[in-house]
């Protein structure tokens, strides 16, 4: 049964499966675990960041193409819920219909950068990428009247995720049952189901010929696969979970602005993820997704700590103050493309085939 | 060796070989717009402000992306990180421009313009031994594969923006534009930036230069030859890994060079301008055939007058001329406006 609710890729590791085990089941349980506003903001954070980097994973770690357009359908995704919400108002009808607009302008949008880069090198695709998400940040930040431009969008949810809603008037074992608490739910549901899809993607026989076609595209393509078909279809699906997991964010902030969800440091963001937790594992997004997260939220508080013992060497401090942590990361991501391609769950995996 | 006849001599024999033609469209095509936006904007005055200014905004992105298209042309690497070399050329001018301060202060043109000058030459010197670190440290171990290059040169870009941060602070740094350079030339009615006229002097003589080297000399022979065809060139006994050292130093010195006109010319530096001015580069580079120069200069001014025609025209879609004269390019020439052999 779990083997197949997992399309027989297990993690392969006791470490691993403990691992995952742990955070599924933290997860699962954080308004109970951990009460308290800002564990339950980290865990949705947590949540969208793990399908958001999934989606990266399959395109990056499964297909070989490096694409920095993909915080743009992020952004499509979390802007469609917004608008929609603003302009029709808080119904379950507004937000379906926001979702359903925001995944097919993603499908369209991806489609047509597909066809017309990957047909190239695959260099000139994160150029491509690149320029194009620029122009749409623009574009974002330029609509005020449509997006609220820089300001963002703040819009209210149907009535049943509000957090005024309350179900119990009694904490239920210590975690108020209350719209808040559905909204979590919700958004754990929709991950866990999009996770366990883009597993069966990647270990369906289409997920085998992605993995064929970034180790060698043109003897992929000498068996007899159409490489640009594929790649444009890794694109297109990468894309669509990536809308996905801006609706979510959406529903969670009941907020979107261009710096929320299209920003290029959130595209960073997602790519050093992805290889530090592990490119081509679906876990490595999971795993890093949680690593870099609670690092986010905790432990630059650590690092404040560090930073205030040190205080008065000039250069130390500046260097372990909490506003450069990204200046680590940055190190530790290089360090990671150059020895452990594979990332945390590569190392992982590899630990027991050598013992 | 009985017909020496047949035999021809090495002067023939180059005689022989056809001269390739020089492709003219692409020039055309630059003329073209600047033409047709001169009805558009209707007054003559303004149109010729606009295209002096677009030209010298195109010979900036010139500066700043020859050495990322030389060095992709000849190595095959496209370093995402070249971003790091345009911020820290800025910033090496905000902190000579305070070091120089009583030069910058007073309106004696010659004093403003060697502090311009020592400006370029330390920018240049710093984002070249950067450079050279660079190339040793991150790209040299991933020669040959594309998707660790661009992963290891976004990350050397993310490292390089973080120290910039630590060494200069995260918020932006003003700069004082020197007196005698501030200010316009009035040209009949139209108007010159002074400082525009100045970089477009320096980017004039960085393309004269630059020209030189690459088609009069062996040094140029080589790298030309080494965009073409690698392999043939190591054959016949060149270190290219050499040369390309050589290149991947004077491109990031030429970033820095650029950097360093650009955030004069903003008259302020923030952490991101490497990033920002990186997305334009990517786009200049496209355009003109990703290892190309003379189509790294042409895509350059198409993209400054661009910028400028429409900024003037419909500065809400300014931001799209770009990606979209991209796009029309690509649709009209797939490879760019001149297309590099073998790539």
């Amino acid at each position: 049964m779990l083997n197949r609710l997992l399309s027989h890729d297990l993690p392969r590791n006791r470490w691993l499966a403990l691992l995952l085990i742990a955070i599924v089941l933290g997860l699962a349980f954080t308004p109970f675990l951990f009460p308290g506003t800002k564990a339950l903001n980290v865990a949705a954070k947590i949540i969208v960041f793990i399908v958001l980097v999934a989606s990266f994973d399959l395109l990056l770690g499964y297909t070989g193409i490096v694409s920095f357009a993909h915080t743009m359908f992020f952004g499509i995704g979390a802007y469609g819920v917004a608008i929609a919400s603003t302009r029709i108002g808080p119904t379950w009808g507004a937000l379906a219909l926001g979702v359903a607009v925001a995944l097919l302008a993603s499908l369209l949008l991806s489609l047509l950068i597909g066809l017309f880069s990957l047909r190239v090198k695959a260099i000139f695709f994160a150029m491509i990428t690149l320029a194009v998400a620029s122009a749409f940040l623009a574009l974002a930040s330029q609509l005020s009247d449509f997006t609220g431009g820089e300001d963002g969008l703040t819009f209210k949810l149907p009535e049943a995720l509000r957090p005024a809603t309350m179900y119990l008037d009694e904490p239920l074992l210590g975690a108020s049952i209350d719209g808040r608490f559905l909204s979590y739910y919700v958004l754990f549901g929709v991950a866990l189901v999009l996770v366990l899809a883009m597993l069966r993607i990647v270990n369906s026989p289409f997920g085998r010929v992605l993995q064929a076609i970034r180790e060698n595209d043109f003897r992929a393509e000498a068996i007899g696969y159409r490489t640009v078909v594929y790649r444009t279809l890794s694109n297109v699906l990468s894309a669509l979970f990536a809308t996905l997991a801006g609706c979510l964010l959406a529903l969670w902030l009941r907020y979107n602005g261009p710096d929320t969800t299209l920003s290029f440091e959130i595209m960073l963001d997602v790519l050093l993820i992805v290889v530090i937790g592990g490119m081509g594992t679906i876990y490595g997004a999971v795993v890093g997704s949680v690593l870099f997260v609670l690092a986010q939220s905790y432990l630059q508080d650590l690092m404040k700590l560090g930073a205030s013992a040190v205080e008065g060497v000039p250069v130390l401090s500046q260097l372990i103050s909490p506003d450069r942590w990204l200046l680590w990361l940055g190190i530790l991501f290089v360090l990671s493309v150059y020895h452990f391609p594979a990332g945390v769950v590569g190392r992982l995996r590899a630990m027991r085939k050598s013992s | 060796m009985t017909t020496p006849t047949t035999v021809a001599s090495p002067v023939q024999a180059a005689a022989a070989i056809p001269k390739a033609g020089f492709d003219l469209l692409p020039l055309a095509l630059t003329l073209f717009i600047a033409l047709a936006a001169w009805p558009l904007i209707g007054s003559t005055s303004t149109w010729f402000t606009l295209t002096v200014a677009g030209l010298a905004m195109g010979m900036i992105i010139f500066i700043i992306a020859s050495g990322l298209t030389l060095v992709f042309g000849l190595m095959d690497v496209l370093n995402f990180g070249h971003g790091v070399f345009i911020a820290l050329g800025a910033y090496m001018a905000t902190s000579m421009f305070t070091a120089m301060a009583d030069w910058a202060a007073t309106d004696v043109l010659w004093r403003n313009l060697v502090l311009v000058l020592a400006t370029i030459v330390v920018a240049m010197l710093v984002a070249g031994a950067v450079g050279w670190a660079f190339e040793r440290v991150l790209v040299r171990p991933v020669y040959g594969q594309h998707l660790k290059q661009i992963l290891i040169t976004m990350g050397g870009m993310i490292i390089g923006e973080e120290l910039i941060k630590v060494v200069w602070g995260p918020t932006l740094i003003a700069i004082e534009m020197p007196d005698a350079l501030r200010g316009v030339l009035m040209i009949g009615d139209s108007t010159v930036e002074k400082f525009r006229l100045l970089a477009t002097a320096v980017g004039v003589v960085v393309l004269v230069i630059m020209l030189f080297m690459l088609n009069r000399t062996k040094l140029g022979l080589l790298i030309r030859a080494g965009v073409q065809d690698r392999e043939m060139v190591e054959s016949l006994g060149y270190r290219i890994r050499r040369l390309f050292v050589g290149v991947f130093v004077a491109g990031s010195a030429l970033a820095g060079l650029g950097g360093a006109l650009w955030g004069i010319y903003q008259q302020g530096v923030l952490p991101q301008i490497g990033a920002q001015v990186n997305v334009l580069i990517f786009i200049v580079i496209i355009i003109g055939g990703l290892g190309s120069t003379t189509g790294c200069l042409v895509g350059a001014l198409l993209v400054g007058l661009m910028a400028n025609y429409t900024g003037f025209l419909a500065p809400k879609v300014a931001m799209f001329s770009n990606i979209g004269l991209m796009v029309l390019v690509l649709l009209w020439r797939p490879q760019g406006l001149y297309p590099v052999a073998n790539r």
